[in-house]
């Protein structure tokens, strides 16, 4: 419990940080050496007659952590499914504007959107294990691109188990369904399952929202260490989370981006009013 | 409080006492409810189980051996036989109001009938002999009597000696009449294929035009040689044959009926032979066991009423598994597309709606179409291109195993589409979800995501289309199902399995037995013995059924926490 609270401190008086991120902060503020992962311009989405999502831009820089924050059905997670166009699964949704996957439209005619998935990983936020062992669980992405050589595949999968935390858990049952693991432990597999295919961008989808505090803290203390490797984009409803691992936050309200900017920023100092008041907690 | 005060007066005339009368209390409580609802259950499960008494009872009891009861009546003819029933006689007839009993009397090549009843006032005296036999025959039904002598090669047995000896002369003579009745079956078998073979030839090569042709006249001249190669070859065999029989028949036994007759048969005509009076509990549950195994693994005997079944269950059990090799991917590619791909709307809604409406129809009407469809139509082409040489006598152009298999398929498919659509639908979105982030495309989403987490679903679909499949009569008895057949469908012969063949099957050998025999009341056990049977094929095939669902069911849960 101690540690909690200790957390929640910190975001009382976010200045006492870690001098291990004093280089990332750097980099951060002066904006220097941060590319652009995903790149959006002008992105509109409609369910049926009803728009969801309005003239969203937003450039999501690589290996950081982005959070994206706002009340309930604010577009957050609808904005998130259109970077590997999951969306396109749900009938009657209609999109406008760019996405741009590393400088290519990713809504362009002729896009192959099984390439695209394939360099995006995603997690969802129940976790979601297929019916299947551990081992299969994790080399899934790699089995449906054809690849059967048992080298390449335990690589991958102790690889991944290792990365997500989940590696000295499972390691002795390997075969074993994956349905028998715990809330916390069936979604750090779904993270190995998602990081197995060496992704380029990892997005997360409410991932704790199911979970215990620990096994939140957990994924937190892994998401800061997958950004190292990773760009990692956030869907969160808590903003403590927010403030714990992201290096920025967009704040979304009724289908619009209000602010995006360095997470301390918007914590701290937001620019709109909107903004500041959610942050603090008057609405929402 | 104000609120309170000022509460309409029509809700305020609803208030009751917080005590209530018994009957209040009862409706409250819904106490009438549950009665209701667990008598209508209660009425369901006594039906059910009622049915299954009866049949079980009268199946076990069916092949137990009674005692023999020698009877005498008051104008001083005798008779021994078996008790079935006694029962009060009915107020119309003549000497109401005492009883009556139902005897097998057997011995039909001598009295012409197997049952006689007897008005208890008629009779003068009851006994149990011990020296009573029953003698079970391949022809004319049972015998009963006792013993005179028996007759072999150089001697003769008599008296005391002669029960033993019989007994002792069943055995060999058994085993001999198999030897002998193997031995015939392969030679005969193999000569008429050969002789079907070469005429099938023949035929192939005067239909081809090119018989006239001096190569043609050849080949056929090779093949007549073939064919009578064969029929020298059987012939050469005959003798050896015939003296194994003649030889088979020096062994005889000597029997006295009831009435004082005696007669004289070859023991090879006799199956078994037991005295039930002397036989101990111990002797008469061998007796039961050997006719159970007889029952389930022998040819049926005497147009079916005695004897086994084996053609029959086997024939009931092989169709059954085609029929699922047949409905189950059919129906589930079909639901896979009705769920997966088909782009809801009017027209797929009305399509789910004419397939659930599918299992509706009268079986009858699915027979017809399969004889009209698959025998006629479809097998009568086959048989015009594959097998001209056959012709006019039908292969694939009549009834037969594959087309009563396909259109059993038909009449269940319904069943397994509809069952599998709803297990596609359980399978949760978050894992199809997960399976396309991954990069997986729909099809390899539904082939290693969707459809085995449905698959306990769908073995649920294909349990119900087994059970609905192996209790179907009515079509099979126009597609291929017939009376007595004369091979079963698979044996050793190329191609084995033989898809054209005429089969026996357990429901249809009820109905047969039961009610086209010319000796209902000796084949009664056999129709409840059957039936017996059959539940017992339908509860073991679905049981394996279960079994691997649960298997798969355990394999791909689907919970979110375990």
């Amino acid at each position: 419990m101690g540690r909690f609270e200790l957390e929640v401190a910190e975001i009382a008086e976010p200045g006492a940080e870690a001098p291990a991120d004093t280089e990332r902060e750097r980099k951060m503020e002066t904006g220097e050496a941060l590319e652009t992962a995903v790149e959006v311009e002008n992105l509109n989405l409609w369910y049926g007659p009803s728009q969801a999502l309005f003239d969203v831009r937003m450039e999501i820089p690589e290996r950081q952590v982005t959070a994206f924050i706002g009340p309930s059905g604010c577009g957050k997670s609808t904005f998130l499914r259109c970077l590997n166009r999951l969306n396109d699964l749900i009938p009657g949704v209609r999109i406008q504007g760019k996405v741009r996957f590393h400088g290519e439209d990713i809504y362009a005619p002729g896009v192959d959107v099984i390439a695209l998935r394939k360099r995006t990983g995603m997690v969802f936020q129940k976790s979601n294990p297929f019916p299947k062992s551990i081992y299969e669980n994790v080399v899934y992405g790699l089995r449906i691109d054809g690849q059967n050589r048992k080298s390449i595949l335990d690589d991958a999968m102790e690889r991944s188990l290792i990365a997500a935390g989940l590696w000295d858990e499972v390691k002795d049952r390997l075969r074993e369904t994956a349905m028998n693991l715990s809330g916390g432990q069936q979604q750090r597999l779904c993270i190995a399952r998602a990081i197995a295919t060496e992704p380029e961008v990892l997005l997360m989808d409410e991932p704790c929202s199911a979970l215990d505090p620990i096994a939140t803290a957990k994924i937190e203390a892994l998401i800061l260490e997958l950004r190292e490797k990773y760009t990692v984009v956030l869907v969160t409803h808590n903003m403590h989370q927010a403030t714990r691992v992201s290096d920025f936050t967009a704040f979304f309200y009724l289908g619009s981006l209000v602010e995006f900017g360095p997470t301390k920023k918007i914590f701290q100092k937001p620019d709109k009013k909107q903004t500041e008041d959610y942050v603090t907690g008057r609405f929402g | 409080m104000r609120r309170l005060a000022t509460r309409p007066r029509e809700i305020e005339a609803t208030r009751r006492p917080l005590v209530g009368s018994v009957w209040v209390q009862l409706v409250r409580r819904g106490d009438p409810f549950v009665w209701l609802t667990g008598g209508a259950l209660a009425c369901a499960a006594v039906m059910v189980l009622g049915v299954l008494a009866i049949i079980a009872s009268s199946g076990i009891g069916a092949m137990w051996p009674r005692p023999l009861t020698r009877i005498v009546t008051k104008d001083g003819s005798a008779y021994l036989g078996q008790i079935i029933a006694r029962e009060e006689i009915p107020s119309y007839a003549e000497g109401a109001g005492g009883h009556r009993i139902l005897m097998r009397i057997g011995n039909r090549d001598l009295y012409g009938v197997d049952f006689k009843w007897f008005d208890e006032a008629d009779l003068d005296s009851r006994s149990r002999p011990v020296d009573a036999i029953v003698m079970e025959r391949l022809e004319w039904g049972h015998f009963y009597g006792t013993v005179e002598a028996v007759r072999f090669p150089g001697g003769e047995a008599t008296g005391d000696a002669a029960w033993p000896r019989l007994r002792r002369e069943i055995r060999e003579s058994r085993r001999r009449s198999t030897e002998i009745r193997r031995m015939e079956s392969r030679e005969v078998g193999r000569t008429n294929a050969e002789i079907e073979k070469t005429r099938l030839a023949i035929r192939r090569i005067e239909l081809s035009g090119e018989a006239a042709t001096p190569q043609g006249k050849a080949s056929i001249e090779g093949l007549r040689e073939r064919s009578a190669e064969a029929v020298r070859r059987f012939e050469a065999l005959r003798p050896r044959l015939e003296g194994l029989r003649a030889a088979d028949a020096e062994y005889r036994v000597i029997v006295r009926s009831a009435r004082g007759e005696t007669r004289e048969y070859p023991i090879s005509h006799i199956v078994r032979a037991f005295r039930p009076n002397e036989a101990g509990f111990l002797g008469l549950v061998g007796v039961y066991l050997s006719r159970v195994g007889e029952f389930l693994s022998a040819d049926p005997r005497e147009s079916n009423t005695e004897g086994g079944i084996f053609p029959a269950i086997f024939g009931t059990v092989l169709m059954t598994l085609l029929m699922t090799i047949a409905v189950v991917p059919l129906g589930v590619l079909a639901a896979l597309y009705l769920r997966e791909y088909a782009k809801q709307g009017t027209v797929i809604s009305i399509l789910r709606i004419a397939v659930n409406n599918l299992a509706g129809v009268p079986s009858i009407v699915f027979g017809l179409f399969g004889l009209g469809f698959f025998a006629y139509a479809v097998g009568g082409s086959i048989d015009h291109v594959l097998f001209p040489e056959r012709l006019p006598s039908p292969t694939f152009g009549g009834g037969g195993l594959l087309w009563a298999s396909l259109t059993l398929a038909l009449l269940t498919v319904p069943v397994v589409i509809v069952a599998t659509e709803e297990a596609l639908a359980a399978v949760p979105r978050g894992i199809r979800e997960g399976s396309i982030a991954c990069g997986a495309s729909k099809f390899q989403t539904i082939t290693r995501i969707v459809v085995p987490s449905a698959a306990p679903g769908i073995m649920t679909g294909a349990i119900l289309a087994m059970a609905r499949g192996a209790g179907e009569v009515a079509p099979l008895m126009i597609t291929g199902v017939v009376k007595l057949a004369p091979k079963l469908p698979l044996d050793g012969q190329f191609p084995f399995l033989h898809l054209e063949r005429k089969f026996m099957h357990l429901g249809f050998h009820i109905y047969d037995v039961g009610f086209q025999s010319p000796n209902v009341e000796a084949a009664k056990p056999m129709v409840y013995a059957a039936t017996l049977l059959l539940i017992a094929i339908v509860v073991l095939l679905n049981l394996a059924a279960i079994l691997i669902r649960n298997r798969l069911r355990e394999k791909y849960r689907t919970g979110a926490f375990g």
